[in-house]
């Protein structure tokens, strides 16, 4: 077992990383590309854990410093794992604070940065320097979707890591061994999921994401009227909201609770008297308690706008895989159809429709992802996209 | 014309102003410190949660030259126990005393008033400043404002007044003076009309309204007139929006067959929204609605960015959306 077993479809890539391990071709800054789901993270930290690796052989995932860097607890290594919107300039001062510091241990100073691309542009200047000449000992791992994501200042200083979509023979084959699911549902999970290993995952161990994925594929047959297309959209709304809600809410209420608790708000002791000048400091400090809470309030609104597109973003990509497989079928392009569980609709609709009334529809989903991107109202422009898928 | 000193009816010692109506609000505590000062008292104003504790006793106190000040408090509702306590003892005091030495003003609502009934308890004189809500009582505001300053308003010229200069009480207090300065005093519909041609509440509700009902040149104005007062692009956006999501969940729903309650359930609109909007729909086909939408959703997109000037965005989509109304 090493740390790079869940590096799916990706051995090329693997030599190289353990290469540099060794200390072969090891430079100051990484930056790993590669579509969603190819597991640019999962590369970034198997390959902070090589080299945090005790052993001869670096990354035998049993050391010490293997794993406590796999469970996200290795004193010199800093996940920077975006929660909101974007990463702003005043995290990025820190990280450069972090970045200057000398390892604790023998190894590295790793500063990972996973969607790199949400740093903000002026965010990305102030990393540059840090970037560019850090400490001696201090190695830097970005992630983007693609380096045309991250400014060309940042992208000329970092050597690029490229991952592949990895094949789904490769995906059923890790479902199946690591996460113990059968065969068939291994198989549909890794076609559905068209190489986005996080996906597969979550498609073949959860079945309410297999639901949802079955109601949002089910959209097309129902566009029959103005109203039924109002109607999807609304419903898919309300079904993603819903989900977001399960995932946030209870988050957000346990930060909530804790702020407070933090602050002394319920709590039975205050250890302020009553007096004139307790008041006063007993106000100054409630102050300064609904100021944080203000504060918190605005971060988790900007995680839950995150989460929300997230969601609807998945939901539109398994909605574009549908037209896809139509298009395959239109085309006669003899390459695999992902979604074989609704072969009968999408024959029907590739036998009523032409090819380039497909494309029209692939290239609304695509636009609808842009507008949703821009902050655009979801329930509007997931309307407007029916309506169009509707007219094709 | 003043009465003789002797004579003197007894003003009240202790004041409550209870209501959120700034305008009214003010006026009234106004009227106390002018009334105050006209028999040489001293008035000292603040905010009641900037009290501390004890220093009431202080500011109630006699300055030097004997006078025992008036005080008017605001935000009484938001003050500590300790200073409502006071306050209460403060009112109990000042009952018997021959000036007014108390005004507070209260917000109304739950919060402190127990401090309100003991105020009011001890023989506190109320003046209600509750917010105006009614149309109709905004043209009786109108009304009084008029007599007031000695002007006649007609019926219809106050109805109008109120049409055209919105809900704001300032905002019509204003109007009414300035039209009994400029006119001989006589406030007629055609004298407002000349002063205030136009601007009703425009707002986007009224530029969504006249554009489904393919009304172009008004709607452009309405909208003008809404991004002329302030009105913000995205709301004029997201009414729009709704305006023709309306028509598109009331039109398919009617063409089910669905009639009255479980129409109005079917599309969650009360039953008066979906009459209006069934007039609206006249002349609309299923194509038209859905260009509609898609002109809505463009305008939507751009005044959050995607474009560079939000009112050409928006005059687009009531274009858009007028046209689209010939589409079949």
């Amino acid at each position: 077992m090493t740390v790079f077993d869940e590096m799916i479809g990706q051995q090329r890539v693997v030599e190289s990383l353990r290469e540099a391990a060794r200390g072969v071709g090891m430079t100051h800054a990484w930056l790993f590309t590669g579509p969603p789901g190819s597991g640019r993270s999962v590369a970034a930290k198997a390959f902070a854990a090589a080299l945090q690796c005790a052993a001869a052989e670096p990354g035998c995932g049993v050391c010490a410093g293997c794993h406590t860097v796999l469970a996200g607890t290795h004193a010199d290594v800093e996940f920077v794992r975006p929660q909101g919107l974007s990463v702003g300039v005043k995290e990025a001062r820190e990280l450069v604070g972090r970045a200057a510091l000398s390892p604790s241990g023998r190894g590295w100073q790793v500063m990972v940065i996973e969607d790199a691309d949400r740093l903000t542009e002026g965010a990305a200047n102030v990393l540059l320097k840090a970037i560019e000449e850090p400490a001696a000992r201090t190695v830097w791992l970005l992630c983007v979707p693609s380096a045309e994501d991250l400014v060309v200042t940042i992208r000329s200083r970092c050597r690029v890591v490229s991952l592949r979509t990895p094949a789904a023979d490769d995906v059923v084959a890790m479902l199946q061994t690591r996460d113990g699911v059968d065969e068939t549902t291994a198989e549909f999970a890794a076609r559905a999921s068209a190489g986005h290993v996080g996906r597969a995952r979550r498609l073949a161990t959860d079945k309410a994401a297999r639901d949802r994925r079955a109601a949002v594929l089910r959209i097309p047959s129902k566009l029959s009227d103005v109203g039924a297309c109002l109607d999807a959209a609304d419903a898919l709304l309300k079904s993603v909201n819903a989900e977001v809600a399960e995932l946030t809410t209870e988050l957000d209420e346990a930060e909530t609770a804790s702020l407070k608790e933090a602050f002394g708000e319920g709590g039975s002791a205050t250890g302020l008297g009553r007096g004139q000048s307790g008041a006063a400091i007993t106000r100054g400090a409630s102050r300064a308690a609904s100021s944080a809470l203000k504060e918190l309030e605005g971060r988790q609104k900007s995680r839950a706008t995150r989460t929300t597109r997230d969601a609807l973003d998945r939901a539109l990509t398994d909605l574009a895989g549908f037209y896809r497989d139509v298009l395959v079928l239109q085309l006669n392009a003899g390459v695999d159809i992902a979604n074989t569980d609704r072969a009968t609709e999408m024959q029907a609709l590739a036998e009523n429709s032409s090819p380039e009334s497909t494309l029209r529809r692939l290239d609304a989903i695509l636009e609808c992802r842009v507008l949703l991107d821009a902050n655009a109202n979801p329930l509007l422009t997931l309307e407007s996209l029916m309506l169009r898928l509707r007219d094709g | 014309m003043l009465a003789p000193m002797s004579t003197k009816t007894k003003t009240a010692a202790v004041t409550v102003v209870v209501g959120e109506e700034e305008l009214l609000v003010e006026r009234a505590i106004a009227a106390c410190v002018a009334a105050a000062r006209a028999v040489g008292g001293d008035v000292r104003e603040l905010v009641a949660t900037e009290l501390e504790p004890g220093q009431l006793a202080e500011l109630t106190s006699p300055s030097l030259f004997g006078d025992e000040p008036l005080l008017v408090l605001r935000d009484v509702e938001q003050t500590g126990k300790d200073v409502a306590d006071e306050l209460i003892a403060a009112c109990r005091a000042a009952t018997d005393a021959e000036e007014a030495r108390l005004v507070l003003v209260h917000r109304g609502g739950a919060r402190g008033k127990a401090l309100l009934d003991a105020a009011l308890g001890v023989g506190g004189r109320r003046i209600d400043c509750a917010k105006v809500t009614k149309p109709g009582e905004r043209i009786d505001f109108v009304r009084a404002e008029a007599r007031a300053i000695g002007a006649t308003l007609s019926d219809d010229g106050a109805r109008a007044l109120v049409d055209a200069v919105g809900n704001e009480l300032r905002d019509l207090a204003a109007a009414c003076a300035q039209l009994g300065a400029d006119t001989d005093g006589r406030i007629d519909a055609a004298v407002v009309a000349r002063y205030y041609r136009g601007r009703a509440e425009a707002n986007g509700f009224a530029v969504a309204d006249r554009a489904v009902e393919g009304r172009l040149g008004e709607a452009l104005e309405q909208l003008r007139w809404a991004l002329a007062v302030g009105t913000a692009p995205v709301l004029i956006a997201s009414a729009l929006a709704q305006g023709v999501r309306a028509l598109a969940k009331v039109g398919s729903a009617a063409s089910r067959g669905l009639r009255g309650g479980d129409l109005a359930r079917e599309v969650g609109l009360p039953p008066w929204k979906i009459d209006r909007v069934k007039a609206q729909l006249r002349g609309w086909s299923p194509a038209g609605v859905a260009a509609a939408v898609h002109a809505a959703a463009e305008a939507d997109a751009a005044v959050k960015g995607g474009g560079t000037d939000a009112g050409y965005a928006l005059e687009k989509a009531v274009l858009a959306v007028v046209a689209a109304r010939d589409i079949r």
